[in-house]
């Protein structure tokens, strides 16, 4: 994202908002014309929405709490394209950490809250390690692309969350470990020890945990990691060109088993702060999408940690704000994820936007963020 | 890297493949013993070679197969295509909602315009692939997924769960052949679409392989800078090849919603063109390699289906359904190395001196 060095911080910062908020712009123009194409009126839905993120105390704190999660989901594969791999597999990495996180969660009855709630987190977190690292490790060791890889195993977790708290089957089939035995034919685990919740920021009817801090903490940590640490400076190199990487004596496999781990830690804290924070048990239909937005909030945050905390908080609205948009307008809130398609569209396609707004070309770092390999691997 | 032209251009089926021939006909010799024989009484056998395993392994394979043959046209034109699965789906829901809106025209009709209109969607979703990664540059990978999640969000936004597809097509049986005990009835009488893409995946070989069409996309997927030094329009063949990609990608989602399910569900796609893409990779990028993928990854579907069916084991349900992604991530891994994509996939490709 470097842009020529005579230009002052502020003016460099600018530049890097523009594209995404232009992109924006353009996406909820081109959101507004589907919605006119199809018999629904854009204004009522657009202020449904804003009403919905930022009406009221509970509609911020109902921002600020879908925010979380998407922070850490696009702090996950933002790290990924840092090292030049794309991570689809964030749903999967979440919904291992929820799991992990859970069953850390409704055992050791007893523990102190100081003692429960951190080795929960991090059960959370070494869930999502482990997942993470499975594509990782594929990757460098048979070249199997990273793609295919972290959607299938997206669809393993998935199975795999469901079999733990799975109820039982008709032909003698034993219900899963984490099953809540007095919750009859329905699959879910029991609720996490109070010891182990995520306390409130602010209780209900706010419902705000403090989770936020966690992320904004993880957020620090990632930028600390990627720009000042030797070890960010081996993964960006990794990421920008491995041959040369490879030829400076980067070791480039671990790098990359590495920071496919990491990615899959942050999206497996994200599983790990939802059930301990919000649902305080895990039942199959938690986790999934907000694992696949990470990708458009990385991509919509330029992949730089301060990025994604400004998308994730822009996710977080738009997520927040689009069942009050269906309530109030009737128009489905569905019509939330085409405008993320767009922007997603817009961000990675700089040349759009400038058409569009007839902005002049860039010298130089105007190709988009690059982050494909083709599938041969390493 | 610029490997000189085509490495993989006089491939040829055959020779090569003699050992995948011969395990390939033996499971067929195994299927019509156990069918053909009482050994059709034990459940077990049943359960992996019966009839209705082998016919469900079809049905699941067409769409894997179509998706994969999708991919092979856009890749060997070096455009990649992560976004079937998003084709896929707007076929499917652009062949539903044709054929809701047609329901009081004769069937056949009916039917037959809504996999056109079904197929027309897909390759403008191609279309606007390539537009994106060619005209715009974006990053292929990107601008696939780009097309998965706006497919699957304009699908859901615009569906409207009243509607209802009245009649799908139903199995023609090929008089004389679908007779031939357990070839016949597996093979041999089924729907149209079924047929269609078993003649697509001749016609993309013969096409691909065997025309001046073929080898100049070859050729672009492999060396543009020599393709267009040779007065070859690399560009104009990579929108060609990604649209018609787009639409076998949209023949599949006909498939789903006017052969197999009859309805349209949302994200009723379920990552098959994720797993189309497996495939394409595990059959090398080849025709008939990509068929034999489709149809191992589609046994691990029709297994799971008949696993389930039978109740003959205590595995929970989960690990049955994990077969088919299971047995993808395997394949990708134990084989990519020893298959080798087209050498310029992915790059935008820029004639000197523009710019």
């Amino acid at each position: 994202m470097a842009t020529a060095s005579t230009t002052t911080g502020f003016i460099r910062l600018l530049r890097a908002l523009l594209i995404p908020f232009l992109a924006l712009l353009a996406a909820l123009l081109a959101g507004a014309a589907v919605m006119l194409l199809s018999g629904d009126d854009p204004l009522a839905a657009y202020s449904g929405l804003f009403q919905g993120a930022f009406g009221d105390g509970k509609s911020w704190a109902r921002t600020i709490r879908k925010t979380v999660p998407f922070v850490l989901t696009g702090l996950s594969v933002a790290l990924a394209f840092k090292v030049g791999l794309f991570n689809i597999g964030a749903s999967g990495q979440f919904v291992i950490g929820s799991v992990f996180a859970v069953a850390v969660g409704i055992n050791f009855d007893g523990l102190p809250a100081f003692i429960h709630l951190p080795l929960a987190l991090l059960a959370g977190i070494a869930g999502g390690l482990l997942w993470g690292a499975i594509p990782g490790v594929l990757k460098v060791y048979t070249g199997a692309h990273e793609v295919i890889v972290t959607i299938m195993l997206n669809y393993v977790a998935s199975l795999l969350g469901g079999w733990t708290v799975y109820a039982g089957g008709t032909q003698g089939q034993t219900p899963g470990p984490l099953w809540d035995r007095t919750a009859g034919a329905i699959s879910e685990t029991p609720d996490v020890l109070s010891s182990a919740q995520l306390p409130w920021l602010f209780g209900p009817p706010y419902r705000v945990h403090y989770g936020i801090f966690l992320a904004l903490a993880a957020a620090v940590l990632i930028w600390w990691l990627i720009f000042k640490t030797p070890l960010g400076f081996e993964m960006r190199t990794v990421g920008h060109n491995m041959r040369a990487a490879r030829y400076a004596g980067i070791r480039v496999n671990y790098t990359i088993v590495l920071a496919m781990a990491l990615a899959g830690g942050l999206a497996g804290l994200a599983g790990a702060i939802e059930t301990l924070g919000l649902n305080h048990k895990f039942a199959p239909e938690f986790g999934g999408a907000v694992g696949f937005d990470g990708i458009t909030v990385a991509l919509l945050g330029q992949t730089h940690p301060i990025g994604v905390l400004l998308a994730a908080f822009m996710f977080g609205a738009l997520d927040g704000g689009a069942a009050a948009m269906q309530f109030e307008s009737g128009v489905p809130a569905d019509i939330i994820q085409i405008i993320q398609a767009l922007v997603l569209a817009f961000v990675a396609a700089p040349l759009i936007i400038r058409m569009i707004f007839r902005l002049r070309r860039q010298t130089h770092g105007d190709a988009g963020s690059a982050v494909s390999t083709s599938w041969s691997g390493p | 890297m610029n490997q000189p032209i085509p490495a993989s251009a006089f491939r040829r089926l055959g020779g090569r493949y003699g050992n995948t021939m011969f395990i390939a006909l033996a499971l067929v010799a195994i299927a019509i013993l156990v069918n053909v024989t009482p050994l059709k009484e034990q459940t077990w056998l049943r359960v992996l070679f019966g009839i209705s395993a082998l016919n469900f392994t079809l049905r699941a394979t067409v769409p894997l197969v179509l998706g994969a043959l999708s991919g092979i046209l856009c890749e060997r034109s070096g455009i990649i295509n992560i976004g079937i699965e998003g084709m896929m789906l707007a076929g499917a829901f652009g062949g539903f909602v044709a054929k809701t809106s047609t329901n009081h025209w004769p069937l056949a009709a009916s039917l037959i315009f809504s996999v056109a209109v079904a197929v027309a969607i897909g390759g403008l979703m191609g279309a606007v692939h390539a537009l994106f990664s060619i005209r715009f540059r974006m990053d292929q990978i990107i601008s696939g997924t780009v097309i998965i999640i706006f497919a699957l969000g304009t699908s859901s936004y615009l569906y409207n769960r009243d509607a209802i597809a009245e009649g799908k097509f139903s199995s023609i049986a090929l008089p004389g052949l679908a007779r031939i005990p357990v070839v016949g009835p597996v093979l041999f009488d089924n729907p149209p679409i079924t047929y269609l893409a078993l003649i697509m995946v001749v016609v993309v070989h013969v096409a691909l392989f065997y025309t001046r069409w073929g080898l100049r996309t070859r050729a672009v997927g492999e060396h543009p800078r020599a393709a267009d030094t040779v007065g070859i329009n690399v560009n104009r063949y990579r929108y060609v090849n990604t649209s018609l990609g787009g639409m076998l990608a949209g023949l599949a989602g006909a498939f789903l919603v006017l052969e197999a399910v009859g309805q349209f569900q949302e994200g009723m796609t379920a990552g098959r063109g994720f797993i189309s893409l497996a495939a394409m990779i595990f059959g090398n990028w080849n025709p008939f390699g990509a068929l034999g993928a489709a149809t191992l990854f589609g046994y691990t579907q029709a297994l799971q289906n008949e696993l389930l069916l039978a109740g003959v084991t205590r595995v929970p349900r989960q690990f049955i359904s994990m077969l088919p992604y299971v047995v993808t991530i395997i394949a990708v891994s134990g084989l990519v190395g020893r298959v080798r994509p087209p050498a310029a996939e992915g790059k935008v490709y820029e004639t000197e001196g523009s710019q």
